[in-house]
């Protein structure tokens, strides 16, 4: 990799001061994706900022009965807290699914959110990627895209987003707060993320300056119900193919409430609110599941070498929702 | 720092620029890790603290293996390349490099990282111990002699990663951490009733190319108090029957 420059924030403003003054300067917390991506020069930056020593790391209960949590949690510390596994326990099973103990170890919530797509073509700097350099050519397009979207794709970027947390806090209405030079503001996580478009480049609505100070958990009734379901390669240590979060609220014989979010399907964690709507008001049954799931994946265009994705999700949702009609757990 | 870089950022820029030539070059070439006017040799290392302190070098105080290091060091520099490269312990193993093979597993303040996907310079002030720090005089570390016990091993290039994580397993079982398969995240399972799902899953970031995998399990069963069970014993049996029946 090429050397940097070092600094270590003593604040958050002087973390969000040396950022917002020099574009090419990078935060770092845990580091297990960027150090990876400085390896292989996908990123150069001027200047290294350690955001890791700074005070990000509680998990607070909220007056409403929610959580927050710092930006700096370890992903280890949050799936081991005990109210996350009791209030969130889908939360819990998504991050634990996820790379492995000592991955966990290392990153941070906040860069969980900010690691960028492990497209094999974005990674290898021998290939063309619009997302490395605007314009170019995504090659995955017409080559080896079995890994790829089926949702929400655009014609010049076809990756996926690699988080299994971020699929849960997806399905789980989180609430993003982030610290710019302009002062805070709240962004919902389904809007924090972003679709490739003609801006693949972009992943997040995160703007220059800004740093991600803490993540927001409203407290919900259907939390506790949640599941998360995951497929991949290999038993354990490797990305989603496809992924599920599902979570429901069933009162007498009627869905209330019902949150579904998929990964491994699209450049964002991809909440399916069609298939939510659907599912309120019927009754909890495999044939509604059923619909609910396709429902979820009728606006899939999958790639050449993707289309089993389309099964292998509605598949996972079905399972998903009946576990979670059956009070949640182990899916 | 970003002061002594500013005074000679022309001659840093210079450097910066060759050495960014010669990274991709040597990328390009297809094997080389790291340039090796980016380390110091092992021989060097030891007056590192009186040595003056380049302008893009950085200091750092870390407890490795018990032992006080005073370490200068560009940023760039992996908490795995100033293990082997500067501090001559090159138990830790260079496997992929990404993070993806475990075999550079080290504790940071007794927890199990991957010393190649961190910096250095992150780590001043913190607490290291490698394989080489396990054992006790001439005692080896209880999760060293199951592996002997169990050949928990074939080459061996991954097993100092592999004991390492099995260190903080242990800990974590005690400490009540939960994993993956962990069916009730309320009452995660104890050493004496880990299962080799539980076993398999935990120490799923360490690979072994030689697929010593019965081995390791077994190895976990016995630091964690449990009988290793028969089968995974006949199954080693079996593949040291099969590796003398082929003469290896």
């Amino acid at each position: 990799m090429n050397n940097f420059i070092y600094a270590r924030a003593s604040s958050v403003q002087d973390a969000i001061a040396r950022t917002a003054e020099d574009p090419t300067a990078t935060v770092i917390a845990g580091g297990t994706n960027l150090v990876d991506r400085l390896k292989v020069f996908l990123e150069e930056p001027s200047q290294l900022i350690d955001i890791s020593r700074l005070q990000m790391q509680q998990i607070e209960r909220l007056p409403d009965g929610g959580l927050q949590i710092g930006a700096l949690v370890t992903n280890t510390a949050l799936a081991d807290h005990a109210d996350i596994r009791r209030d969130y326990p889908l939360l819990a099973r998504a991050i634990l699914r996820g790379a492995s103990q000592q991955i966990r170890n290392m990153a941070t919530v906040g860069g969980n959110i900010m690691q960028r797509t492990r497209c094999p073509y974005y990674y290898d700097t021998a290939f063309a990627c619009n997302k490395r350099q605007p314009g170019v050519g995504c090659p995955a397009i017409d080559g080896v895209n079995r890994l790829h979207a089926i949702l929400g794709a655009s014609d010049q970027c076809v990756a996926v987003h690699p988080s299994d947390m971020c699929v849960a806090l997806a399905a789980l209405d989180a609430i993003v707060e982030v610290a710019g030079t302009q002062g805070q503001r709240q962004i919902p996580f389904v809007d924090f993320h972003r679709l490739p478009g003609d801006t693949p480049q972009r992943d997040t609505n995160l703007e220059l300056g800004e740093l991600i100070t803490r993540i927001i958990l409203p407290p919900v009734a259907y939390a506790r119900s949640g599941v998360y379901l995951k497929l991949r390669d290999r038993a354990s240590y490797a990305f989603a193919l496809v992924s599920a979060a599902a979570a429901l609220n069933v009162s007498g014989e009627e869905i209330r409430t019902a949150r579904l979010a998929l990964g491994g399907v699209a450049h964002k964690p991809w909440r399916a609110t069609i298939a939510e709507q659907f599912l309120i008001g019927q009754p909890a049954t495999s044939s509604v599941f059923e619909k609910a799931a396709n429902l979820a994946l009728q606006e899939a265009v999958p790639l050449s070498g993707n289309q089993y994705k389309v099964d292998l999700a509605r598949r996972l949702i079905r399972r998903a929702f009946a576990v979670s009609a059956n009070s949640g757990g182990m899916a | 720092m970003p002061d002594e870089d500013q005074k000679s950022s022309h001659s840093s820029q210079l450097n910066r620029s060759r050495r960014n030539f010669l990274g991709q070059m040597l990328t390009a070439a297809g094997g080389a890790i790291a340039a090796p006017s980016l380390l110091k040799s092992a021989d060097a290392q030891a007056e590192t603290a009186g040595e003056a302190l380049a302008s893009d070098e950085i200091q750092i105080a870390l407890t490795v293996n018990g032992q006080s290091q005073t370490l200068n060091l560009e940023p760039r520099v992996t908490l795995l390349d100033a293990l082997r490269e500067r501090l001559a312990l090159t138990g830790s193993k260079k496997g992929c490099d990404h993070g993806q093979c475990g075999a550079c597993t080290v504790l940071i303040d007794g927890q199990r990282v991957y010393s190649c996907l961190t910096l250095a310079v992150m780590h001043d002030g913190k607490d290291i111990t490698t394989v080489e720090g396990l054992a006790t005089d001439d005692e080896p570390h209880p999760v060293q002699t199951a592996f002997l016990d169990h050949d928990g091993f074939q080459c061996g290039y991954c097993t100092p990663g592999q004991i390492c994580a099995t260190v903080a397993l242990l800990d974590e079982v005690n400490r009540g951490c939960a994993s993956a398969v962990t069916t009730e995240l309320k009452n995660p399972p104890q050493l004496a009733d880990l299962s080799e799902m539980e076993i398999r899953e935990r120490l799923s970031g360490n690979l072994c190319r030689c697929s010593a995998y019965h081995g390791i399990v077994a190895a976990v069963q016995q630091v964690a108090g449990q009988h290793p069970s028969p089968a995974a014993l006949m199954q080693i049996r079996e593949s040291a029957n099969e590796a003398m029946e082929v003469g290896l």
